[in-house]
């Protein structure tokens, strides 16, 4: 019991780091805060979803698609609106947070709602872990969260793109200066970060049904992770994601599954009591930028 | 680019800043007309529609209410993408006040406003010490919360809430209370904002740190401006329980957050004026537009978008502008 309970909460440990990983990219790297994130780990969910039943195309080629069609519209959301924006927190909050809502409350309309709409698994059955029983898919998760950082980390230190970003989420101005062009990185942050939301959905859905409500709880638990970790710094992500995914699945087993959506909010007012930049953020003027 | 836009404040505007404005019957009208016009006509529609659309105009104050209330937020630096929490927080101490302690209307809305302001206030208490988005994104996830907290517990009626609350004499006193309520909070916070006391607001929106070098507390003048919000809010939530007679899960909906926002920013922020005019225009609006069912909140959420974008003044200011100022053509000099 006490074991499943463990790797349990390591699993949806991952889960948060997944979700919140591709928010925290974005809002690291070019300051903006993508409300419209929850909506676009929706639509890659739906748009896999609509490639597989409607147009009958192979899996695996339907989750590349949704993926990279999902960072397009990222991109595409930050060239359009949030560019003319850029720099004034208010306007960029609202902005794509309406931007967010009329995807999600689109499909809403459009009647995506009900269990017929969920994605297969990638490889069906469930093995055994020292006497718990585990199904490959949360295994899956596992390492694709695990890969998909190593990843991260690669390409942010090894790459010149990579670099680029780091250069801005440093000092923007500094960055400006060496010949990198600021707009182009955030459009590339944003389409970075959507496709991470849209991985993230595509990883984690097929253990439950897509529907709009995930859209919004999903934006919700990247940002309590994120402000839990400190915004900006992918450290804090991963710790944020380990404390909130035990705390979140030893509530659910030792006191009931209701509470496990308080334990983030719990988590959030804690930590803005105690230390308002977050576990590790790493701007300690992050009062004065936020 | 030949010629440009120049614009030039009317003389009559200049002449009724000060004491002036005495000088004649026209400086008085001039200032008069733009406030007590849409008072009367106000008042005139409620005397003209039936039951149905005074319904209709009891909730478009409501929606006016929280507008109001997110207005003076902004204008304080602090945006909320969750006035449900307020509303709903406020219709939830008057329904428990009234379906448990049989307290009457009288007494529940007075403690509701009052309370709600305080409960609000200190559950946003730890993010005032931070700036804009952390603000936004506790209280777009506290209302949220707030449900599946009820849902879990069963508490206060759980998912099916409380019915059977006390209402009000009649639709007729609702309505005149809601108007009297928003026109009540309208001039008051566009006399406040003017005041030394809301220029202090208006300093730790624009740069906070120059207003803590003043010697000023902001948290504390935050926490003023907060409670000041919630408790118009939670007046709002406090009505709508007594006229719906009702009071549950739903007051935490996603409506409540985004209509108030989506007027603000149809209107015009900063002015008051402009988000209770854009609440007059939309709520009606979706009234109307209650054919599409669900594509409403969309179309909220391509206003929000495109109003930011395109038009981020809002209707008022350009009404503004248009009656205090003419514009002309002049050449542009080289």
């Amino acid at each position: 019991m006490f074991q499943g309970t463990l790797i349990y909460g390591f699993v949806n440990s991952v889960t948060l780091a997944l979700i919140a990983l591709g928010f925290n990219l974005t809002f690291g790297i070019s300051g903006v805060a993508n409300f419209a994130y929850g909506a676009l780990y929706i639509l890659a969910a739906y748009t896999a979803w609509i490639l597989l039943t409607w147009l009958k195309i192979n899996y695996f080629l339907s989750i590349v698609l949704a993926v990279i069609f999902t960072s397009f519209i990222g991109g595409l959301i930050y060239r359009f609106i949030l560019l003319r924006v850029r720099g004034m927190p208010i306007s960029e909050v609202i902005a794509s947070f309406g931007i967010g809502l009329a995807i999600l409350e689109f499909f809403r309309f459009l009647g995506f709602v009900g269990s017929e709409y969920t994605l297969p698994v990638f490889i069906d059955g469930s093995v055994s872990l020292g006497g718990t029983y585990i199904d490959v898919q949360r295994l899956l998760i596992v390492g694709i969260g695990i890969a998909l950082v190593i990843f991260l980390w690669l390409f942010t230190h090894y790459t010149k793109t990579g670099l680029a970003f780091r250069g801005m989420a440093q000092e923007e101005r500094t960055a400006l200066i060496l010949g990198i062009n600021s707009d182009k990185m955030a459009t590339l942050s944003l389409a970075f970060g959507s496709g991470l939301a849209g991985v993230a959905a595509i990883t984690i859905l097929p253990l439950g049904q897509v529907a709009i409500e995930g859209g919004y709880s999903a934006l919700l638990n990247a940002l309590a992770v994120c402000i839990v970790g400190g915004l900006g710094s992918t450290v804090g992500v991963l710790v944020a994601a380990v404390l909130i995914g035990f705390a979140q699945t030893f509530t659910a087993t030792y006191i009931g599954s209701h509470w496990m959506m308080i334990v983030s909010l719990v988590a959030i007012l804690v930590i803005l009591i105690f230390k308002p930049s977050g576990l590790f953020g790493k701007q300690k003027e992050l009062e004065e930028r936020i | 680019m030949e010629h440009r836009k120049e614009r030039i404040d009317r003389g009559i505007k200049a002449r009724t800043e000060d004491i002036y404005a005495l000088f004649s019957y026209r400086e008085m009208l001039y200032l008069l007309v733009p406030r007590v016009i849409p008072i009367l006509v106000l008042f005139l529609v409620t005397l003209l529609v039936g039951v149905y659309w005074q319904k209709v105009l009891i909730s478009t104050a409501v929606f006016a209410l929280l507008a109001l209330s997110w207005d003076l937020l902004t204008a304080a630096g602090m945006v909320s993408l969750g006035q449900a929490l307020f509303f709903g927080v406020g219709a939830y101490i008057t329904g428990i006040l009234n379906h448990y302690f049989n307290l009457s209307p009288l007494f529940t809305i007075p403690i509701a406003t009052v309370g709600g302001g305080v409960v609000c206030t200190l559950l946003l208490l730890p993010v005032l010490r931070l700036r804009g988005i952390y603000f936004a994104m506790v209280t777009l996830a506290l209302p949220l919360m707030l449900v599946r907290i009820i849902e879990a517990t069963k508490i206060f009626g759980g998912t099916e809430g409380l019915s059977g609350l006390a209402g009000l004499p009649s639709t007729r006193f609702e309505l005149y209370l809601s108007l009297i309520a928003v026109l009540a909070v309208l001039f008051f916070f566009r006399r406040l904002i003017n005041t030394d006391y809301g220029l202090v607001l208006r300093g730790i929106r624009d740069n906070d740190r120059s207003v803590m070098r003043s010697g000023i507390n902001i948290y504390w003048f935050k926490a003023q401006a907060l409670f000041m919000a919630s408790a118009v809010g939670a007046f709002a939530g406090a009505l709508m329980t007594h006229v719906y007679m009702f009071v549950g899960m739903p007051v935490f909906e996603m409506d409540y957050s985004i209509l108030p926002i989506a007027s603000a920013v149809v209107g015009g922020m900063g002015t008051f004026a402009g988000p209770m005019l854009g609440a007059f225009i939309l709520v009606p609006l979706s009234e109307a537009l209650r054919g599409v069912g669900g594509l409403r909140i969309v179309i909220y959420g391509l206003f929000l978008v495109i109003f930011t974008v395109a038009l981020p003044e809002g209707i008022f200011h350009y009404f503004q502008r248009k009656y205090h100022q003419f514009e002309r053509w002049v050449k542009v000099e080289k």
